[in-house]
């Protein structure tokens, strides 16, 4: 699934523009717990949080996660996003909650993070 | 790809407790090391991954600590000390799911009590040791295949 | 729809007060954060969690939650189970990630 589409499945703005809106994403991760997205993660993957700190941006990019949408219409703040920018991590922004976001891109296709 | 490395290679960074800010700035120097020095991407994840756990509990549990990082052609060495309240029960600590977070840090994603098992999955050998009321000190190697 | 049929829809191991599973479900939330699921979710939602800390039920009993479904197949603590039952709060538990259970769930709810 593209992140144009996902955008599109989510009614999500990108926060910071993407080199390439059609980056392919494999999967999805929805977690607030940031070592369960350490522990979880997979190639090319999608995290759906409500967090919006520096260290979530971080955590992405340690985790070798993609790309990263904010819940509830929630923004990081210029610090997150500046880094977000730097690593080349898109980030969006979706007035859904974490379970609708998760709803609507699992029947759209997108399947969940490996458990290991 | 063949790995540019003659002898060991080392690195330090200063960790301070409560700044959320810098923390993970560490493990991303490493991060970037590696990548220079050509070593394969899976490895530098596991790297990154474990040192990164390893300087948030620095920042969320201590006062002040240490990473310092060993590259040689064998694989990579990572120890990280801090000055901090120590662990009374390794075993206890080590359990996935055990955590003694305070609420606020749980608020800010972590707490969930998986950060020593993420290390020790991550790394080949896994050695921690700690003083209650002195610090922890957790060292880990990963080697190249 | 009730807890009952949405645990054995989507095989839920129910870990604590199975008298709880005739409540009706209301809809989900999907959270990790205490202040979150306290400021945002609904009387008979399903709560969706990798947390498995004892202050969970508390929270779920505050607003009235139908239930608890903690993912990845985490560990709940006997102590925790025990409150659980106290405040009459069933605590599931699923081997899938959030996402995972969230999207079956939502299909199912839809
Ligand atoms: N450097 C340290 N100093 C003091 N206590 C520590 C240190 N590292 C870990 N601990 C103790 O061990 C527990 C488990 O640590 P672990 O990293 O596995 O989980 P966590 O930090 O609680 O949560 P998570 O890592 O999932 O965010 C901690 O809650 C804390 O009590
Ligand atoms: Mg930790």
């Amino acid at each position: 699934m593209t992140l144009k589409e996902i955008a599109d499945i989510l009614g999500a703005t990108f926060i910071t523009e993407p080199d390439n809106p059609d980056l392919h994403i494999r999967s999805a991760c929805s977690s607030d717990m940031m070592s369960a997205v350490l522990y979880y993660h997979s190639p090319d993957s999608l995290l759906i949080t409500g967090l919006t700190q520096l260290h979530v941006v971080r955590t992405a990019e340690i985790a070798g996660i993609i790309s990263i949408v904010f819940v509830m219409n929630k923004r990081p703040d210029e610090r997150a996003i500046e880094l977000a920018g730097q690593k080349k991590i898109p980030l969006l922004t979706t007035p859904c909650c974490m379970y609708t976001a998760s709803g609507r891109l699992f029947r759209a296709g997108l399947p969940g993070c490996s458990h290991k | 790809m063949a790995l540019n490395i003659e002898g060991t290679i080392e690195g330090s960074s200063q960790l301070i407790g409560g700044d959320f800010t810098t923390a993970g700035e560490a493990s991303t120097l490493l991060k970037v090391k590696l990548t220079e020095l050509g070593v394969a991407e899976d490895i530098i994840r596991r790297a990154a991954i474990a040192t990164f756990e390893a300087e948030m509990n620095v920042v969320i549990y201590a006062a002040a600590g240490w990473l310092h990082y060993y590259i040689s052609p064998q694989g990579i060495r990572i120890r990280i000390e801090d000055m901090g309240p120590g662990i009374a029960d390794i075993g206890l600590a080590m359990q996935e799911g055990y955590s003694t977070a305070p609420d606020w840090v749980r608020e800010m994603g972590w707490g969930a009590g998986m950060g020593l098992p993420n290390m020790k999955r991550n790394s080949d050998v896994f050695t921690i040791d700690s003083v209650v009321g002195e610090g922890t000190t957790v060292e880990m190697v990963i080697n190249f295949p | 729809m009730k807890l009952l049929d949405v645990a054995n829809a989507l095989s839920l191991e129910v870990k604590s007060f199975k008298d709880g599973l005739q409540k009706d479900v209301t809809g989900a939330y999907v959270s990790d954060l205490l202040s979150d699921v306290m400021a945002n979710s609904k009387q008979g939602n399903i709560w969706i969690t990798l947390q498995t800390h004892l202050n969970i039920v508390a929270v779920a009993s505050m607003k009235g939650l139908a239930g608890i479904v903690i993912v990845n197949g985490r560990q709940v603590q006997e102590e925790v189970l025990k409150r659980a039952e106290e405040e009459k709060m069933p605590i599931m538990v699923t081997q899938m990630p959030a996402f995972e259970i969230a999207g079956k769930l939502y299909r199912l709810l839809a």
